[in-house]
């Protein structure tokens, strides 16, 4: 189980040194989602197959949007010269961060033996209470409500933000941009603003 | 979500080839079947309203990649995403505030029945749908605003540029 | 121990990607492993060893499943923390289309440049 997880998570490790250094970006996505279908199997190793089935999904999604919305509209890929401040200085970064790390790992419970001092009561108290037999579930739409309420604040929070980037007019006409329908245009309105700009 | 038999299964020249459209025309009912499986169960077998919303997204996403952005956007329009997604968050807001009258915020005011049935757990399948629905309208209205959007923000640079 | 080790790494390759890389695509790719590194220490600390995962069946006895079930506390947490991530990345998406459509290119030193 433990040196699964270990070949695993080196596998993770060596997808994103290929998805960070690769110069291809196409490539470099498809490396991204290696890694996010590998975590998907380390949480179904780890015993939660909720976030396992979640991060399926999630991952197909994103792996959809990256390609659809950035790679197909400009894959030249850049010619990087060597930024030896930016390196240098970040790596001088990582070793003590990664030093503070391993002293500040020792002291959290060691893996197998988690300290759970309200989930346990929400283990054996939560069929009673909810009816629920999703223990998960329970949590998030009963116990902790006000969490899921926050969660859904934000996730609508960041939707409307990006309508709001994606307007159609910017700054300039500020009076008609608002007036006007944001975001996904029609096939007769993509054609109209054609002939405008042919004109 | 009702199918105009019309529209699928004529392969006209938009989207994919006939090969992408027949196997998308297999898998969609399925799609949507397992959607819904998971975000009714979720207080029961391991899913809910998170995970079954971003499933039925794809979904709709995998539809407007293989037919082309017209049928996407009949089947569920911008505005009706908007609204679907305003609406589920506001009753996910408002439902729980039902709860004043016996208690708190959030209260599992509904019968609770028996364990293990479908109609069990009280507020907590409602609160699935809910969340269900606003996923799934965010996440597509982003998608399609993202792709078609952006492609077109583009065109009309390069357009600019070149005229 | 080594398990929460490798995956502080997998953080910081996220982290350099996201500093030292000038590609706004690679940058946004960067922030993508940062939170899939998060999320599974997160699940990490809250695993029991040869547990099982906290959905009750019919024919499970209540006080074995309380001692032999896993945390569900952190598994509540991380699956509302990953749909926001999707939400997030449309977020960084659009503002990376819009300077697309400004600099008409996606190159972050380049940006600067014209901006100066």
């Amino acid at each position: 189980m433990e040196s699964f997880l270990l070949i695993l998570l080196i596998f993770m490790i060596v997808g994103s040194i290929i998805a960070i250094e690769t110069k291809n970006l196409l490539s470099s996505v498809i490396s991204c989602g290696v890694v996010g279908f590998s975590v998907s199997i380390a949480f179904l190793m780890l015993g939660a197959p909720d976030i396992a089935i979640t991060q399926v999904v999630v991952e197909i999604l994103i792996l959809v949007v990256l390609i659809r919305a950035t790679i197909t509209i400009d894959n030249t890929s850049i010619e990087e010269h060597w930024d030896t401040f930016a390196v240098v200085s970040s790596l001088i970064f990582f070793g003590l961060f990664l030093v503070f790390a391993f002293l500040a790992v020792k002291d959290l419970p060691p893996f197998g033996e988690p300290s759970m001092r309200v989930s346990q009561q929400y283990l054996e108290t939560a069929l009673q209470k909810t009816g629920a037999a999703n223990v998960v579930t329970s949590i998030i739409l009963d116990f902790r409500g006000y969490d899921t309420l926050g969660e859904a604040t934000v996730l609508f929070t960041s939707i409307v933000g990006a309508f709001v980037i994606l307007r159609r007019r910017g700054r300039k006409q500020r009076s008609a941009a608002d007036t006007e329908k944001v975001g996904i245009l029609t096939e007769e309105e993509i054609k109209e603003e054609y002939e405008e700009f042919r004109e | 979500m009702a199918t105009k038999p019309d529209i699928m299964i004529s392969d006209g020249p938009k989207g994919m080839t006939p090969i992408v459209k027949t196997v998308v025309r297999f898998a969609m009912g399925i799609i949507f079947m397992f959607g819904w499986y998971i975000i009714l169960y979720g207080h029961l077998t391991p899913g809910g309203g998170f995970a079954g919303g971003v499933i039925l997204a794809c979904g709709y996403v995998i539809l407007t990649l293989a037919f082309g952005k017209e049928l996407g956007l009949r089947k569920l329009s911008d505005m009706g995403a908007s609204i679907i997604d305003n609406t589920a968050a506001l009753l996910f807001a408002v439902v729980p505030m039902f709860g004043f009258l016996f208690g708190w915020y959030f209260l599992n005011f509904l019968d609770k029945g028996r364990p293990f049935q479908l109609f069990s757990a009280g507020n907590i399948p409602l609160y699935n749908i809910f969340i269900g629905f606003k996923v799934t309208a965010s996440l597509f209205a982003i998608f399609m605003a993202l792709s078609i959007f952006g492609r077109f923000v583009s065109k009309l640079v390069d357009e600019e540029e070149e005229g | 121990m080594i398990l929460y080790f490798l995956t502080l790494v997998l953080f910081v390759m996220g982290v350099y990607c996201l500093i030292a890389k000038k590609n706004i695509v690679k940058k946004i790719i960067g922030l993508v492993i940062i939170d899939y590194a998060i999320n599974l220490f997160i699940i990490l600390i809250g695993y029991r060893r040869d547990g099982v995962a906290p959905i009750l069946f019919k024919d499970m006895p209540m006080e074995e499943f309380a001692r032999h079930s896993v945390d569900p506390l952190p598994q509540a947490l991380v699956l509302t923390s990953i749909v926001i991530g999707l939400g997030v990345l449309a977020l960084q998406v659009a503002i990376c289309l819009r300077l697309y459509e400004k600099y008409k290119t996606f190159n972050m030193s380049e940006i600067n440049r014209l901006k100066g």
